[in-house]
């Protein structure tokens, strides 16, 4: 197992090395002047001058680029043109809002998906069967921007519910240790705040959580519903004992393990589609970071913001692979 | 006696189809199914809508009627009209020659690049095949909508570049698929008798490996393409797509966000629209995959 974690490693140094030159050339690979086209045509000459020594567009990239990754190795993200902040320290309550909702939307969408996918294999046929997958369905095949929207408007808009956008009342807010809002009210005993917190994540939590949970959902039913058909199950149920154990005690153990796989890429495409939840909801996450950096043309922030997502993306599915042969000691290591 | 004969007539059927190809037989396997049978429909009716588009509109789609603006559905305006007074429904249906082109090209363009670096890498093996590979590895190492955004970055925002960023993304899942399937065609014995009568690789590579490959690339081109025109409508929303007038469904939603109170249809119909169409070929897509490759059935 050992020699198993030590090998991905070493696969991942050419992934990230690949990353972060591809990360590198985004400023590069802008058609024209990069400078001239970050400031705008009626920037003078000394302006555009200026950020192109700062940007290091004055010197090839060969000379640029290990300059940069040694950069990165010691924390530095650049800073950002707007803000004239480092990357590195303001990314990270971003960061953590982002993580707040993708872990939210993550719980939803196992907790209901795998359900929903054990009660369509138990019932195979029934309505809640054909209901469920349908949903599924259509659920793989919904913009989740529009499921958004759809959200605000019935919940937030015409109910009044739920809240539109933000993570809690800006009115009264709670003192920011953490930054995960919903361990930051618990510590400071704002236990009032606490119910805030979570009602604003529920519409941009199942918006974001609907795709992963179709997906889930539908790996689950098709992988139950092999298993169901197993041998040990039908000893199972020959010896008496009740479907509801024999379902989620004996063939939920074996269907798991195609379900974490999924479950664990679900996880690293929730960083991607949290960039078009968090536009929606102004749900200040990483995604909406990047979202506001394009339009402001700072790119420092742009490259940044998209390493370290891809940067986590790749440790969770590191993560997942490594869980994966853990779970199932069928998979050969080499 | 009369029950079993119609057994065998299917079993001589399907006897005959196999001797006829593989393509029929696929074509068979898929109109068995309801549900793919439904999604082809679906997607016929959005290609119909596309090149007819022009004519079965009944406003262009850059007609304001200033005083007739965010009006609800009606009889004279079907969906309703946006904030400018343009009909919502002209708007949609010239959508879908958008989002159509976008989900069609940008998978062309995925599957030419995808299936000359696959099979390069598939054929040559060794140093080639670990540079390609290692490429394809970094590019999937990047969430796909945020590669898409630093292309857009790159090259502006426009719909062009937004086909182009996605069939970008999309080269490595084609060149991937293309890759394995090579490795395990190029030992069948058919190669091997090709390479020994001195045929020369590249007819090797495109007159028997890449037609054989094919299958999988079908199946999953079709799937690409509901994913293709979802990634070009959040590029749309996100404004790094198709840019102002153009009526493309992503960014119909995006002009729709300040709306959504007082009229809900701005949002509902481009939604409704999109969700049709990447529903239609993901159905088709799994009918395909069903009947063209029996293993990869989920």
């Amino acid at each position: 197992m050992l020699s198993y974690i030590w090998k991905r490693l070493l696969q991942l140094i050419p992934v990230l090395l690949g990353m972060t030159f591809i990360v590198f050339m985004i400023i590069r690979a802008i058609p024209g002047n990069p400078a001239q086209m970050i400031l705008g045509q009626q920037a003078t000459k000394e302006a555009v001058a200026v950020l192109t020594k700062k940007l290091g567009l004055d010197n090839p990239w060969y000379i640029e680029y290990p300059k940069y990754l040694w950069g990165l190795l010691q924390g530095n993200l650049g800073e950002s043109m707007r803000t004239r902040t480092p990357v590195a320290d303001e990314i990270w309550p971003y960061l953590a809002a982002t993580f707040e909702l993708a872990m939210f939307a993550i719980i939803i969408a196992i907790v209901v998906g795998i359900n929903a996918g054990i009660v369509s294999a138990w019932f195979q046929n029934s309505w809640f069967d054909y209901t469920a997958m349908v949903l599924a369905l259509v659920g793989v095949s919904m913009p989740i921007f529009w499921l958004g929207l759809m959200g605000q408007w019935v919940f937030a808009l015409e109910l009044s519910w739920l809240p539109t956008t933000g993570r809690m009342q800006v009115r009264d807010p709670v003192e920011a240790i953490t930054n995960l809002y919903i361990v930051d009210t618990i510590i400071n005993g704002r236990f009032d705040q606490l119910g805030q917190v979570l009602r604003h994540m529920i519409l941009p939590g199942v918006a974001l959580a609907t795709i992963p949970m179709a997906i889930i959902a539908r790996m689950t039913r098709s992988s139950m519903l092999e298993v169901m058909r197993s041998d040990y199950i039908r000893t199972a149920r020959a010896k008496g004992q009740k479907m509801f154990w024999v379902v989620y005690k004996h063939a939920l153990k074996n269907a798991i393990i195609p379900v974490l796989t999924i479950i664990g890429l679900q996880m690293g495409m929730l960083l991607g589609g949290a960039i078009l939840t968090e536009t929606i909801f102004a749900w200040p996450g990483v995604g909406r970071y990047i979202y506001d950096a394009i339009g402001y043309r700072d790119y420092p922030v742009i490259q940044s913001g998209i390493l370290i997502v891809a940067f986590f993306f790749v440790m969770i599915n590191l993560l997942v692979d490594l869980l994966y042969s853990f779970i199932d000691p069928r998979i050969k290591y080499d | 006696m009369s029950e079993i004969a119609p057994k065998i007539d299917d079993d001589v059927v399907e006897e005959l189809d196999q001797s006829r190809g593989p393509w029929l037989e696929a074509w068979n396997g898929f109109k068995k199914s309801k549900v793919a049978v439904v999604g082809a429909f679906i997607v016929i009716f959005f290609i119909l809508l596309a090149i007819f588009g022009p004519i079965i509109a009944p406003e262009g789609i850059n007609e304001q009627a200033l005083p007739d603006r965010l009006q609800p559905p009606s009889a004279e305006y079907w969906f309703g009209t946006d904030d400018l007074g343009r009909d919502i429904f002209s708007r949609v249906i010239h959508g879908a020659r958008i989002s159509l082109w976008v989900g069609f090209f940008s998978v062309i363009g995925s599957v030419v690049v995808g299936s000359l670096l696959g099979i390069i890498a598939g054929y040559y093996g060794r140093w080639v095949d670990m540079i390609i590979s290692r490429i394809f590895d970094i590019m999937l190492a990047f969430p796909s909508i945020l590669l898409a955004i630093a292309v857009v970055s790159v090259l502006g925002p426009s719909l062009q570049n937004a086909l182009i960023a996605i069939a970008i993304i999309n080269v490595p899942n084609f060149g991937r698929l293309i890759r394995s399937k090579v490795l395990s065609i190029k030992e069948d014995e058919y190669i091997t008798a090709a390479k020994g009568i001195g045929m020369k690789d590249a007819r090797i590579l495109f007159s028997h490996i890449l037609p054989n490959s094919m299958a999988p690339v079908i199946v999953q081109g079709t799937l690409a393409i509901a994913t293709a025109i979802l990634e070009a409508a959040a590029l749309g929303f996100l404004g790094l797509g198709a840019q102002a007038p153009a009526p493309e469904w992503g960014k119909m939603l995006a002009d729709s966000k300040d709306y959504l109170q007082s009229a809900p249809w701005t949002m509902i119909f481009p939604g409704i629209a999109i969700m049709l169409t990447v529903l239609g070929f993901n159905l088709m897509g799994d009918g395909l995959r069903d009947a063209m490759d029996p293993r990869m059935k989920s």
